[in-house]
Order: C-alpha cells, then sequence, then structure tokens
C-alpha cells in the first residue's frame, strides 16, 4: 500500500499494529484513561484504548463517562497534550560540579525509545506542526524537542464525537485530517461493523503498513468515512470568527474587555498549560550545599508575574493586562512571531479553565465593541 | 524599625562559617522539624553553616548576632512581640517558615471570634492566660527577608532559600499557583473533571500539587498565591453549589488571616472582629 491509499482493518488489525509498532523499537503511547479524564498514556494493545468512553465539556467542565458502545475514538481531547512528550513539563538542561576552579559540566542521555503516538486528534497535529515552527523550525531548534518529534511516528485518529469546547472548523484544523500523520484512522462503528479506515501519509507509515496484511479500503469504507467526517464538523458549534482577527486585536489594545474579563481571571496558568501550543519556558539556575550546579527549563506562562519580571519588577502586573498578553499572542501576535495563530481550537483552554472563561467569547465580545477604550485611558489618565 | 541588615554585622562563626538560628514563637514546630527532615542535606547543611541555635537540635546555645535567623510561629503574647525584635536586632538576614510565621497560622482563627472566646472553651481557667487578641504574622511585627509559605513548609524550598541565602543569590520559589505544578506532573484537574472544591488556583505553589494528585481539593494550607482571586474562585465554587458558611469555613484554616483568604472569609459570612488591614484587590465576581 503506497501513501495516499487506504486500507481497512477491525479492532484486532489495530491491536496487530500497535503491538508491530512496539515490536518495531516504538515506546507506543496513546489515549487512556486515568483520573477521570482521557490522558496521554502507555498504550501496549487495543485492550488499553479507551473503549466506550464519551466525555461531557463545557466552559470549566469536564466528564467522562463509560457509554453503552465499544468505540475507542468516541471523544474529543482531554486536558494532557502530545506536547509534553517532546517538550517536557521539566527538562534538566545540563549540571556542573564546581570545585575550585574546577568546573565539570553533564548533560542528561537523550530518551532512548523512539515514540509512536496511537490516535492523536486532528487538532493535535495541527499543534504539533504549530509547536515545530517554533521549537524545530526557528533559527534556534531545541535540540530535546527536535529529537523527540522527529523519531516519532504519529498514527492519528480523526474525530467523530467532537466536544461542545471545540472550534476546530474556524480554524481549519479538524474534525478530519489530511496531512502530518504516517498512518491515519477513521473509526467506523455502524451496520458495516467496527472497523477503522487506515490511511497511509509517508513512506514510513507504508512499510509499516506493509508488515501487516491488510485489506484495501472499499469505494463504501470510504464514503462511510466521508460521511463520519462531515457529520463530526456539523456537529462542531463553536466558532471563532477569524475575519481580521489579528488586526481588530492588535487596535483593540485599550478595549475595556480586559478588565472585565480580569474580574473573573484566577491568573491561574491552566489555559496555557493544556494549551497544546504555548511554548513558553524558564530557565532556572539552583545550586545545592555540595557544590553542583544545576539549570533547568520548566514550563512558564505569561499569568505568572515573575514572566514578565525585568530588572526592577514586573511589566504585566495587572491580571487584565496578563490576559490581554495570552489572549492576543494566540490569536494575534503569533501571526507576526511566526506565520499562523498561535491557536488550533482545541477548546481545552475552555473547558479546563477552573471558572469557564472562553476565548472565543473574549475574542467576539471585542469583535462587537471594537473600538471602545478603557474609561480612564478616555478621560487620558493614561496608560493602566 | 529596630533590627534590619545593619543591626547585627560581622556575625559568622569562629571558624568562619555562616551562622544559622533557628527561633520559635506561637507554633507546632513541624516547620522547624522539616529542617531536621532533610537528614542527608542536613549534614551538608551543617559543614557549610555553624547551627548556633536549634533547640529541636540541641541544647547548646550560641549567642548571636546571626548570618541567618529562620523563625517559626505567629505573634500572640506582648511578651513574644518583644522578643521577635530582639532575634531581629540581632539577625543579619531573617526568614519567616510556615503559615504561623508568614500568615498568623490556625491560632488566627481568634482574629474573627469574640474576646477570649476560644480561651474560654479551652482553657478552665481562661484568666490565667495572658495573650493578645490576635495572631499575627511575623512580618507585621518586624521586617521580614524572605517569607516562607506553608503548612507545613516544603523541605526541598527550604533548602533552596538557605542555599541561595548561602551563596548570595535569589532564591528560586516561585509566587504561582498550586495549578502549575498539578499539570507540570500531569495530574487531572479534580475541579474540572470531578467538580471538587479546589484551592489551588489561589494557593501558592510548593507543595507539588499533593493533594490534587491523591484526588483531593487543595485546601490551601500554602496560603495565598501572589495573585489570588479569591473572589473569583469563591463566586465558581459557589456555582458549584458550596453554601457561603462552607465557603467561609474553606478559606479560615491554617492561612485564615492572609489578606486574600481573610477578606473571601469575611466576604462570605465571617465575622469581623478586629480592624482588617490591607484592603482586597478584587471586587467579588457573580455578587450583585
Ligand atoms: S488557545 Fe485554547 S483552543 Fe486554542 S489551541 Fe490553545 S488550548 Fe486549544
Ligand atoms: S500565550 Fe503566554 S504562555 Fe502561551 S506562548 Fe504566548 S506568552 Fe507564552
Ligand atoms: S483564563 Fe482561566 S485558566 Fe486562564 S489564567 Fe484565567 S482563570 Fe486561569
Ligand atoms: S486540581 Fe486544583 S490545583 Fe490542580 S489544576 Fe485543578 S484547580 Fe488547579
Ligand atoms: S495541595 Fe494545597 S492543601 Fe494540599 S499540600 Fe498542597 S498547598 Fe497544601
Amino acid at each position: 500500500m503506497r501513501v495516499g491509499e487506504a486500507a481497512v482493518i477491525d479492532p484486532r488489525g489495530l491491536d496487530e499494529l500497535i503491538r508491530l509498532l512496539g515490536d518495531l523499537g516504538y515506546e507506543t503511547k496513546g489515549p487512556v484513561v486515568r483520573d477521570g479524564a482521557i490522558m496521554p498514556g502507555a498504550v501496549r494493545g487495543v485492550e488499553d484504548l479507551p473503549a466506550g468512553y464519551q466525555d461531557e465539556q463545557a466552559p470549566g467542565h469536564y466528564r467522562l463517562r463509560r457509554g453503552e458502545g465499544d468505540s475507542l475514538f468516541a471523544w474529543a481531547v482531554g486536558p494532557g497534550s502530545w506536547k509534553a512528550e517532546m517538550f517536557s513539563p521539566t527538562e534538566e538542561l545540563w549540571r556542573a560540579l564546581v570545585h575550585g576552579d574546577d568546573v565539570s559540566i553533564t548533560e542528561p542521555e537523550s530518551p532512548v525509545a523512539p515514540l509512536a503516538i496511537i490516535g492523536a486528534r486532528p487538532c493535535e497535529l495541527a499543534a504539533m506542526a504549530v509547536l515545530d515552527r517554533v521549537l524545530a523550525d526557528s533559527a534556534v531548534p531545541d535540540p530535546h524537542y527536535v529529537a523527540r518529534r522527529e523519531g516519532a511516528f504519529v498514527v492519528a485518529a480523526e474525530c467523530g464525537h467532537p466536544a461542545a469546547t471545540c472550534f476546530c472548523t474556524s480554524m481549519g484544523t479538524g474534525p478530519g485530517v489530511e496531512s502530518g500523520f504516517d498512518l491515519a484512522l477513521s473509526e467506523l462503528n455502524d451496520a458495516g461493523g467496527h472497523r477503522f479506515v487506515l490511511r497511509v501519509g509517508t513512506e514510513r507509515g507504508a512499510d509499516v503498513l506493509a508488515r501487516l496484511s491488510v485489506a484495501a479500503a472499499t469505494v463504501d469504507d470510504l464514503a462511510a468515512r466521508n460521511q463520519m467526517v462531515s457529520r463530526a464538523a456539523g456537529a462542531v458549534h463553536r466558532q471563532l470568527a477569524n475575519e481580521g482577527l489579528p488586526a481588530l486585536l492588535a487596535r483593540n489594545q485599550e478595549h475595556p474587555r480586559w478588565d472585565e474579563v480580569a474580574e473573573r481571571c484566577l491568573a491561574c496558568g491552566n489555559c496555557t498549560l493544556v494549551c497544546p501550543t504555548c511554548f513558553c519556558s524558564d530557565v532556572r539556575d539552583t545550586s545545592d550545599l555540595s557544590g553542583e550546579v544545576r539549570r533547568g527549563r520548566v514550563w512558564a506562562s505569561c499569568f505568572d508575574l515573575d514572566h514578565s519580571y525585568l530588572h526592577g519588577g514586573s511589566v504585566r502586573t495587572s491580571v487584565s493586562s496578563r490576559y490581554r498578553q495570552w489572549l492576543t499572542h494566540k490569536l494575534s501576535t503569533w501571526w507576526d512571531q511566526f506565520g499562523t495563530s498561535g491557536c488550533i481550537g482545541c477548546g481545552r483552554c475552555i473547558a479546563w479553565c477552573p471558572v469557564g472563561i472562553d476565548i472565543t467569547e473574549e475574542a467576539a465580545a471585542i469583535r462587537e465593541t471594537d473600538g471602545a477604550v478603557h474609561a480612564a485611558t478616555a478621560r487620558g489618565v493614561g496608560p493602566r | 524599625m529596630s533590627g534590619g541588615a545593619d543591626g547585627a554585622n560581622g556575625a559568622a562563626g569562629d571558624d568562619g562559617r555562616p551562622t544559622l538560628a533557628v527561633w520559635k514563637f506561637a507554633s507546632c514546630d513541624g516547620c522547624q522539624l522539616s529542617l531536621l527532615d532533610c537528614e542527608e542535606e542536613l549534614l551538608m547543611l551543617a559543614g557549610a553553616v555553624r547551627i548556633a541555635h536549634f533547640t529541636e537540635m540541641s541544647r547548646a546555645s550560641t549567642p548571636g548576632p546571626y548570618d541567618v535567623s529562620l523563625v517559626e510561629g505567629s505573634i500572640t503574647t506582648e511578651a513574644d512581640a518583644e522578643r521577635v525584635r530582639e532575634v531581629r536586632a540581632m539577625s543579619r538576614r531573617l526568614v519567616t517558615i510556615g503559615a504561623c510565621a508568614t500568615a498568623g497560622g490556625i491560632q488566627a482563627l481568634r482574629n474573627f471570634a469574640g474576646e477570649g472566646e476560644y480561651a474560654g472553651m479551652v482553657y478552665a481557667h481562661p484568666e490565667y492566660i495572658a495573650a493578645l487578641e490576635t495572631s499575627t504574622p511575623i512580618s507585621a511585627h518586624v521586617e521580614v527577608d524572605f517569607e516562607l509559605q506553608g503548612c507545613p513548609i516544603d523541605r526541598h524550598q527550604l533548602l533552596e532559600v538557605l542555599t541561595a541565602t548561602l551563596a548570595g543569590r535569589r532564591p528560586v520559589i516561585p509566587g504561582h499557583s498550586v495549578c502549575w505544578q498539578c499539570k507540570g506532573r500531569g495530574t487531572v484537574c479534580v475541579l474540572v473533571a470531578k467538580g471538587t472544591a479546589c484551592l489551588g488556583p489561589v494557593t501558592r505553589s510548593g507543595c507539588g500539587a499533593l493533594c490534587p494528585a491523591v484526588g483531593r481539593g487543595c485546601f490551601g494550607c500554602f496560603g495565598p498565591a501572589e495573585t489570588a482571586n479569591t473572589a473569583s474562585l469563591a463566586a465558581q465554587l459557589r456555582h458549584q453549589g458550596m453554601a457561603p458558611l462552607e465557603l467561609s469555613r474553606f478559606f479560615s484554616t491554617f492561612n485564615a488571616a492572609a489578606p486574600a483568604f481573610r477578606d473571601e472569609a469575611v466576604a462570605e459570612g465571617a465575622p469581623v472582629r478586629v480592624a482588617l488591614g490591607a484592603t482586597r484587590r478584587n471586587r467579588p465576581w457573580g455578587a450583585q
């Protein structure tokens, strides 16, 4: 089977595929049920996948339930994203032993096994592409990210059950997927049986598939897959109006809405921490009493006062300025920096915000009252 | 203010090592014990500094001045208010440790009660008790160089503060919420996924997000985060079904008198008896 072609496999075939990837030396990870949510975890075979689970998502709300069926992918993304696998929340960069003038530096070993991701959603593939532009295709690529990302084998899973928080259709990132995968699954569970259309995206994917005995997908299978994707697209109701959005936000820096949302915003950082494209990190040097010095990297967020700490103090002291930084970076200045939107429409920041602040609602509110100005600014009191 | 950096010069011990003193005020000793809990690192610490006064460890005590003083406990008597001024005067750097020293501790619940109310409940002869009406943090009495929050404090954070102080660098003690560590370790949010009340978004990180990792909500033992929008979180918890009295109690534990928590407890109906210090930063959201 060649790139662009499609096979059809049943759950047993999927099980064989996962085990084959394991035998080929990949560390196989995929969606698992953990602590009441779909989370990335070790997947050794089909039995580890979340059969029959369905999610319910809304702003500030997520519930996972065991339903009737046996579908493996009848849910939308949970709080964990594949970002954490490639861009670790904490990473030791190097350590040094200092004894007088004698300094010896050691760097940690790179990870051993390459990763095979089973069932990455279309928006997550889009997120990886966005992160690639930031961390891999930049003037100074991040070696840790590049090492994990380049070796990774990606088996995508198209969406049949978007959540109420998803808005991938606005961002052009789902619920179907055409590129960015080695293999792509589309789960069908109808009168024709429980099966997966399996499309080949790369030579590497074709090589793996060649080791399994699979049948070519029929015209009916492909039609059922198309139907599933368009039905899913119709079920995505949340929207973000993208037209002229970067400029709209750029000219509304003094909009009163920033203060209004700051009344609710906890500055807790959850939105940035669940976002699959947020890439901010902090480099921290620590020393201990034995003379060992360590340099580490940890995820950071623009909701932290320290994020804007310059000599003498923090620049973004108000929560409104921090919320504005987040939203305008995602939807406006990311374009200036990287030529894409920083948001791929996964809705994680909406569901996992403890107080349910909704990025699409905030952007829409500013659009509705384009040009409104904070009262103090209008009176010439000056910047907040 | 008395003491301060100028109050004590040249405190280094006879052998050139800096001196460390550990002091106790109204507290349970748990934070001091975190220092003994350091085990391996304690030996290294004992090599790097001369432990000049630490009654949990040794009866031997060398007089000041001291390079670094760790102060545990809150101020609840006139005598302690005087003693902490003496400690300040003898210390080049003064670091307060724990909820008692940084916020007044659980004993600051008396700040909300009627005069002598708790003493009457606890002691057969409350008339023998000579205590102040309030329990207040050390920073209400003397200048403090660094406050390390937690009930009890995290020993790794304590070591970090001591190591940084000795190395003359800024301690790496983030001021952000527990959620950072919670998400960083891959815990599923109990507030969003289970509807469990959690104070993590307004509580300062440092514990490693222990409670959510075992499926419980954070109850705020590390005290308020740097930016703690307690009013908004309270509105959300109310929305999820928490009653005002319950909410008020949720905010009134080990850090009851920390301004961000105290103001929310009061907003939810906790009685106000003593004059409140700092004003609240955020107006209540959702309350009309
Ligand atoms: S901003 Fe929100 S919706 Fe957009 S990619 Fe990030 S988490 Fe997903
Ligand atoms: S939104 Fe904030 S945390 Fe995310 S990448 Fe931008 S500045 Fe960093
Ligand atoms: S928008 Fe929500 S998740 Fe993000 S910092 Fe504010 S309260 Fe936290
Ligand atoms: S469980 Fe609590 S601490 Fe963890 S992310 Fe949720 S609100 Fe924050
Ligand atoms: S999660 Fe909250 S209550 Fe639990 S140890 Fe940490 S700060 Fe304390």
